[in-house]
């Protein structure tokens, strides 16, 4: 079998102002793969996908990050996209006045011509965004109320789990989706996501509990502390953290 | 004074502010260029003379000279607001031309006969006259075009199926001419004579328009529209529009523009005067694009108009919807009297301020009647260095008993070069009288344009696709043909606005 990296991250160092938050990330994620990404509050986890993604308040000062082969760090945020990174955000962002389904084709057809391609027809997209929502529980009247504003916990995430599937992207980062779900919205959301597990994909999944790696099982956990990663482990590993806590691993890297 | 006017209330809103242009830095403008036929000017300056020149051009009676000589001696008398912080140069009213007309002395007779300059225009600005449609048999959509270029109607269309009906739609020179006692009534009843500088003026010198009357109960077939261009280089454009809905009638009426580039400053005095009677009920729709100015501070339309509606009857109803880009100065104020009791009136606004323009708009809902309701949606977006200002008034008198007002007013910064203002009069004479008022004021979060690029929009599109949601309350109350086209005014109005 072989192991062609989807995602891969060299010594990544990053700063907001004068913090230094990431402190040297090493981290590969091969195709078909999805791996955890576990750490406290506070340890960088959130500030990796924002800086993966291209936020510019973020800054890179050494590394490298490599998507499906190519370096990303010059690229613009919408560039990224275009060229497959997806980030579920933790807190998905209001567009008053703009329909879900609006955003929906704006994005979708932005990819596109990014790609050089055709924008899609009223048709097709109807069917793809209707495909899509059945699956997750998202109906035509939510597709119709402006995005992510009045929407419960469980229809934001929904929304974003909707935009991934139908924005399909190579690259899938998820950072904290459990976050304000309660068990019913978190079963929904993760077989959404399971759904698009594929051989051409790679997810990485941030969290802070282990019960999303029970809905959605990663074939990698990272342990992520103080800005990198310091363990690496197959997934009994989310296990054993939630046992002894991040302590433990705290205290070997500083040892 | 006339027997119209409003018995208390002093029109306040000529106390509009509106500031300088003083460096123009907007170079977006698609629309700049200009095409070449002939015109037949006026001697520059303002005189008797010209007044009379206008006059006689248009083949007036007596009584219409009159009426415009009565109001140029008025416009002698008046003197230029100075009360705003504006720092434009001042307006040279002798160095201007006060009537262009193209030359061509027959009206085309069909799309042929057509300047083809002209269509070209029109190609040019993506506004095709709707009468190609209906050469080819298009049923759907039917607008009628009266298309005024520089002052005056070249094309009018759908003439006869409108005058089936009865519905009388042609320029306002030929309504003088032809319908003179309907214009004698009305002309002049909801925006007096001597209501401001600028309507006084325009009432000396109007060189055209439209004028549109609907039969008691008849409802318009079709969208009536008007597309305004000003073409000929320092030339004032003095636009006077009067329509009448009589009883029981209704009416959707659109007004769009652009304007091609040049050097001199515009000045645009345009005059609109709305009259629904009883049971009546008018939409007024206008996309304004008109020239903002160069980026080396050239050009740029002064936009200064007096609008107003006038709900005369019990139960009429007049609606204001209006989509404003363009200009450098904007002064406007569409406004309803409402005075049959139980009448309506609304006025939505999108006001869209870039570069270094200067926009000041907003209403007037001046409650005289019972049970008299109002409702007011401004959405102001200011970007780069421009100044936007929502200025309105919400008034009832004695006898509104239950008069009824909401209004909202949202503004949105691009950027943190522009500035926003909310300037609301509220005055009730009557204590029955309920009126509410809403405002806010948010930007374009960092949050917001990240989380679009995150799904791979460019910043561009990322700020249009925010700011038509910001405007969407008032979008959905434009005819379809205004939406598509406003969608896209919005993002060519705003390019340059980030980063």
């Amino acid at each position: 079998m072989t192991t062609t990296p989807m995602l891969e991250i060299r010594n990544l160092h990053a700063r907001i102002e004068d913090r230094e938050i990431l402190k040297g990330v090493n981290l590969i994620v091969p195709k078909g793969e999805v791996h955890a990404i576990m750490g406290r509050n506070g340890s960088g986890k959130s500030t990796l996908s924002y800086v993966l993604a291209g936020r510019e308040d973020y800054e890179v000062t050494e590394g490298e990050v490599l998507l499906d082969g190519v370096n990303i760090l010059e690229m613009e945020p919408a560039e990224r996209a275009v060229a497959g990174l997806f980030l579920a955000f933790q807190y998905p962002i209001e567009i008053p006045g703009v329909a879900t389904m609006t955003f929906l084709k704006a994005a979708l057809n932005a990819q596109r011509k990014g790609r050089g391609e055709a924008e899609i027809s009223t048709p097709d997209f109807m069917r793809a965004v209707k495909t899509a929502g059945e699956k997750l529980n998202v109906d035509s009247d939510m597709l119709k109320r402006a995005l992510n504003v009045g929407f419960s916990g469980g229809e934001k995430k929904r929304a974003e789990i909707l935009q991934m599937a139908l924005l399909a992207p190579k690259m899938c980062v998820l950072d904290e989706t459990d976050s304000g779900l309660d068990i019913d919205a978190l079963k929904v959301v993760s077989e959404g996501v399971n759904a698009l597990r594929g051989p051409d994909r790679a997810m990485l999944v941030i969290t802070h509990y282990q019960r999303l790696l029970d809905h959605i099982v990663p074939d990698v956990v990272h342990v992520f502390s103080d800005g990198r990663v310091v363990e690496s482990g197959p997934k009994e590993l989310a296990l054993e953290l939630e046992a002894k806590g991040y302590a433990g691993f705290d205290g070997e890297k500083a040892a | 004074m006339n027997k119209y006017a409003i018995p208390t209330l002093k029109e306040e809103i000529e106390d509009a502010t509106v500031d300088a242009v003083l460096s123009l830095d907007v170079d977006k403008y698609k629309y700049g260029f200009e095409s070449h036929f002939e015109t037949d000017k006026a001697p520059k300056g303002l005189s008797e003379d010209t007044v009379r020149f206008i006059s006689a051009k248009k083949g007036e009676p007596e009584w219409m000279l009159a009426w415009r000589l009565d109001a140029y001696r008025r416009w002698l008398t008046l003197t230029e607001p100075t009360w705003a912080k504006v720092h434009y140069p001042p307006i040279d009213y002798q160095d201007m031309y006060y009537y262009a007309a193209p030359k061509s002395a027959q009206k085309p007779k069909s799309l042929d006969e057509v300047d083809p300059a002209l269509l070209e225009m029109y190609e040019k600005l993506g506004v095709p006259l709707k009468e190609r449609e209906l050469l080819a048999g298009v049923e759907q959509p039917r607008v009628a075009v009266d298309a005024v270029i520089d002052s005056v109607s070249v094309a009018t269309t759908f003439r006869a199926e409108l005058n089936k009906q009865g519905i009388i739609f042609c320029s306002i020179a030929e309504a003088i001419r032809e319908y003179p006692e309907l214009v004698r009534q009305y002309l002049g009843t909801v925006v007096p004579v001597s209501d401001n500088f600028y309507a006084t003026l325009n009432s000396a010198v109007f060189t055209d328009g439209s004028f549109c009357y609907i039969p008691k109960g008849v409802r318009c077939p079709m969208e009536l529209s008007t597309y305004f261009r000003i073409n000929e280089a320092k030339t004032g454009q003095f636009e006077r529009t009067l329509l009448i809905a009589d009883e029981g009638s209704y009416v959707s009426y659109l007004e769009g523009c652009t304007a091609p580039s040049r050097a001199e400053n515009q000045l645009h005095a345009a005059v609109v005067e709305l009259v629904a009677l009883k049971d009546a009920e008018i939409k007024y729709s206008t996309v304004q694009n008109w020239f903002p100015g160069d980026k080396d501070g050239k050009g740029g339309v002064y936009n200064f108009v007096t609008k107003r509606g006038d709900c005369r009857g019990e139960n009429s109803k007049i609606s204001w919807t209006q989509v404003e880009t363009g200009s450098a100065i904007t002064w406007k104020y569409p406004s309803c009297i409402l005075r049959g009791d139980n009448s309506r009136g609304e006025f939505y606004s999108i006001a869209i301020s870039n570069g270094y323009q200067q926009v000041d708009s907003g209403t007037k809902m001046i409650h005289l009647g019972k049970n008299t309701s109002s409702r007011i949606i401004s959405k102001g977006i200011a970007a780069g260095f421009s100044d936007n200002t929502y200025r309105g008034q919400v008034s009832a008198h004695a006898r509104a008993t239950n008069a009824r007002n909401f209004t909202q007013c949202d503004s949105l910064l691009i950027g943190d070069k522009c500035g926003a203002h909310t300037v609301p009069y509220i005055e009730s004479r009557n204590a029955s009288a309920v009126f509410e008022h809403e405002a806010t004021t948010s930007k374009i979060s960092d949050d917001q344009m990240f989380y679009c690029q995150q799904r791979g929009l460019s910043e561009e599109e990322a700020v249009a696709l925010i700011v038509n949601g910001f405007v969407r309350d008032v979008l959905q109350h434009l005819p379809m043909e205004f939406m598509v086209e406003t969608q896209k005014l919005i993002s060519i109005s705003l390019e340059g606005s980030v980063g």
